[in-house]
């Protein structure tokens, strides 16, 4: 069924699709009708869960994690220094391996106050050890719902979703529905072989010794990477049932593009647009978007990227002193592949408007700019 | 206090790592006792983090979850929702802190658990201090205590927090406060909350010799002592925090006689001893004023 929904709306309805049994959350702006929503479609019978309204974000990712250790489906959603305050126990979810969805409305942080969008809340948590996937659409945001549980259910580790604050959060497009029956042949029921169960019990998460530790370290990493090829298989399975793909990276009019501009999240749809533009005036340039953050696609962006003559990475965040993160993970990927320039650009912060305009700037330079020198490229910036 | 008769099934094994003379591992003991094998339980950094055993051993023959510092209510809040999801409405969710992980980090959590009113037993065992840590002072402990953070130069000068009364504004079913040196009690406490719907919460002083510094053979004497020089009342409060039942039959003893062997309280000077005693006595005659007062408001 299509309905025109906002971005915060299309997280819920893929929650309901996918059959969450236990939804905990706390308020926050941009958020916030994410949860607003799903209380509402619990009270009505909509969706068979429990909802625990608790007093933080901290608190709602731990109700998450006593939840999927039950062996119950766990959500939760939150944003910015909600996400911060939650850092603790979603390194908790991980060692512990527990299979929760989180959906992260990428805002600033704050001081000064801001609710308007940036990636540096969700990429301060690159290193936690959940899978990060970016999302650009609100039918792709939907669409994650089912496929990060499925992700998560099979390698055993946490997804966080990640969407722009009102570009998406607050912006209504039209989404085809997933039905619930549908998404069951997709998804099926959440039933670990460990969990809480006092019929078998066990004890999780006590002291590990220096014997032990390394090693549950070094499955976490094992999972990350086996869920490379688990994301690209969860996404034609995906587009098998539902006629829609994902995969880890999307190219656009690459093939023969002497630069390429590396986006994430909504930039990435207006990017395109500005692709076309530029094509049509005979200047060979393409776009590539990252969906996938974390386990970081390595081979997909090297094959896509060593073909152009050069790269620009326009990152919405800042990794105070060592340029963007996007930036800084695509020249990890491209080292010892290639020695194109990759240059780097900074833009959009706190919710500045990237418009085509703003992308075509970036792209005149890039054509124009030879090395990765000055140190950071600053977009637009009032000095 | 009426006996309790004391189940023979050990839950908990001999082969975990506390202390000698351990008062958690007696409480937890006893409170295993009571609440049987269809028990789940979260257990926040604590003593108890250390006491279960290293990896892949448990003390504990009952599923464990080790959670962070602060969320011991909100984890076994998530636990019990998850397993009632699950369709599993018979297990007793337990969360299992000390008081570092209650009256200080742990509060928040535990606030919004009980104002929910989570259908779960919260228990604090009670030694006074950080002692995982190395003795640090918490707001749990007591007036005139030496700790390693509140040293003889300048111990501590503030009561301890009042989480009884907290818990009670927070209008749940059931609260009570036990010793470890009354096992029958503690059991029967137990035995009760585990029939009671919503949040329960049930502090128990469990003596920490290292802590204390106070010799291992003396756990139980300093758990009594406790109770019956009035410093440590054990109660219940029930109605939704509007009764108080305070235990009032035993022997009175001196606080003087309960901190001698406590080389935590041996700094003290005559003139700092009678005035803690005068304060736990006023302390113990408004409890028992409370205990009236309530008493005379008839029920709605």
């Amino acid at each position: 069924m299509k309905k025109v929904v906002m971005g915060n709306h299309a997280v819920s309805y893929g929650v309901r699709a996918s059959e969450a049994k236990v939804i905990s959350a706390y308020p926050i702006t941009p958020q916030t009708h994410v949860v607003e929503l799903l209380s509402e479609l619990v009270a009505n019978g909509e969706i068979d869960a429990k909802f625990i309204k608790v007093e933080s974000e901290h608190s709602a990712m731990a109700a998450c994690v006593g939840a999927s250790a039950a062996g119950s489906r766990a959500f939760t959603a939150t944003s910015s220094q909600g996400l911060l305050l939650m850092t603790e126990m979603l390194h908790w979810a991980v060692g512990a391996r527990l299979p929760i969805v989180l959906t992260n409305v990428n805002r600033a942080i704050g001081p000064p106050w801001s609710i308007w969008t940036d990636q540096n809340d969700s990429l301060s948590m690159r290193d936690v050890g959940w899978i990060q996937i970016y999302c650009e659409s609100n039918q792709e945001t939907q669409d994650a719902i089912p496929q990060a549980f499925k992700i998560a259910e099979e390698v055993q580790l946490p997804v966080m979703l990640v969407l722009d604050a009102f570009f998406l959060s607050h912006t209504y497009e039209i989404v085809d529905l997933l039905d619930v029956e549908k998404v069951r042949e997709f998804l099926p029921p959440y039933n670990p072989e460990l969990k809480i169960d006092p019929a078998d019990p066990h004890s999780f998460g006590n002291l590990a010794s220096a014997d032990y530790y390394m090693e549950l370290r070094y499955m976490i990493e094992e999972a990350m990477d086996e869920a490379r090829g688990i994301i690209k298989r969860v996404g034609r399975e995906f587009g098998e049932h539902f006629g829609r793909h994902y995969g880890m990276v999307v190219p656009y009019r690459c093939d023969d593009a002497d630069v390429i501009l590396v986006t994430s999240g909504t930039v990435a749809s207006t990017t395109r647009a500005v692709i076309d533009e530029m094509r049509d005036e005979g200047i060979k340039i393409g776009a590539l978007k990252i969906r996938v953050l974390r386990p970081f696609p390595f081979k997909e962006v090297s094959e896509v990227l060593c073909s152009a003559k050069k790269v620009a990475v326009l990152d919405r965040n800042i990794s105070f002193g060592n340029h963007g993160i996007f930036y800084q993970e695509v020249k990890s990927a491209l080292y010892g592949k290639t020695d194109i320039p990759i240059l780097g650009y900074i833009l959009g912060l706190g919710g500045r408007d990237v418009t085509p305009k703003v992308i075509r700037e970036v792209a005149d330079k890039a054509i124009k700019d030879k090395n990765p020198e000055p140190y950071i490229n600053w977009i637009g910036v009032k000095k | 206090m009426r006996e309790a008769r004391i189940p023979t099934d050990e839950i908990m094994g001999s082969g975990h790592l506390a202390c000698q003379g351990c008062g958690a591992t007696m409480a937890m003991r006893f409170a295993l006792k009571a609440l049987g094998r269809q028990t789940a339980m979260v257990i926040p950094a604590c003593c108890w983090s250390v006491i279960d055993g290293t990896f892949p051993h448990s003390a504990v023959d009952i599923p464990i979850f080790h959670t962070a510092f602060e969320t011991a209510a909100v984890t076994a809040s998530g636990l019990k929702a998850g397993l009632e999801m699950r369709g599993d409405h018979e297990t007793t969710v337990v969360a299992w802190a000390g008081d570092g992980g209650t009256f200080d980090i742990g509060l928040q959590s535990l606030s919004g658990a009980a104002e929910r009113n989570e259908d779960i037993i919260y228990v604090c065992y009670d030694n006074e201090a950080y002692m995982n840590t190395g003795i640090q002072r918490s707001s749990s402990t007591p007036v005139g205590s030496w700790t390693t953070t509140t040293p003889v130069t300048n111990y501590k000068k503030r009561p301890k927090k009042n989480m009884v009364d907290i818990l009670a504004a927070h209008e749940i079913p059931y609260i009570a406060t036990g010793s470890v040196a009354f096992p029958e009690d503690l059991i029967r406490k137990f035995h009760k909350a585990k029939d009671i719907k919503g949040t329960k919460y049930i502090q128990i002083l469990a003596p920490c010799p290292t802590g204390w510094k106070l010799s291992p053979e003396l756990t139980v004497w300093a758990a009594r002592k406790a109770v019956t020089s009035k410093v440590y009342p054990i109660m219940e409060v029930t109605e939704n925090g509007n009764k108080i039942a305070v235990w009032k039959e035993f022997e009175p003893t001196s606080f003087k006689e309960y901190i001698k062997p406590q080389g935590r309280f041996r700094h003290l000077k005559e003139d700092e001893i009678a005035k803690i005693e005068k304060d736990i006595e006023a302390r113990w005659q408004r409890l028992l004023a409370k205990e009236e007062m309530l008493s005379s408001i008839p029920g709605l």
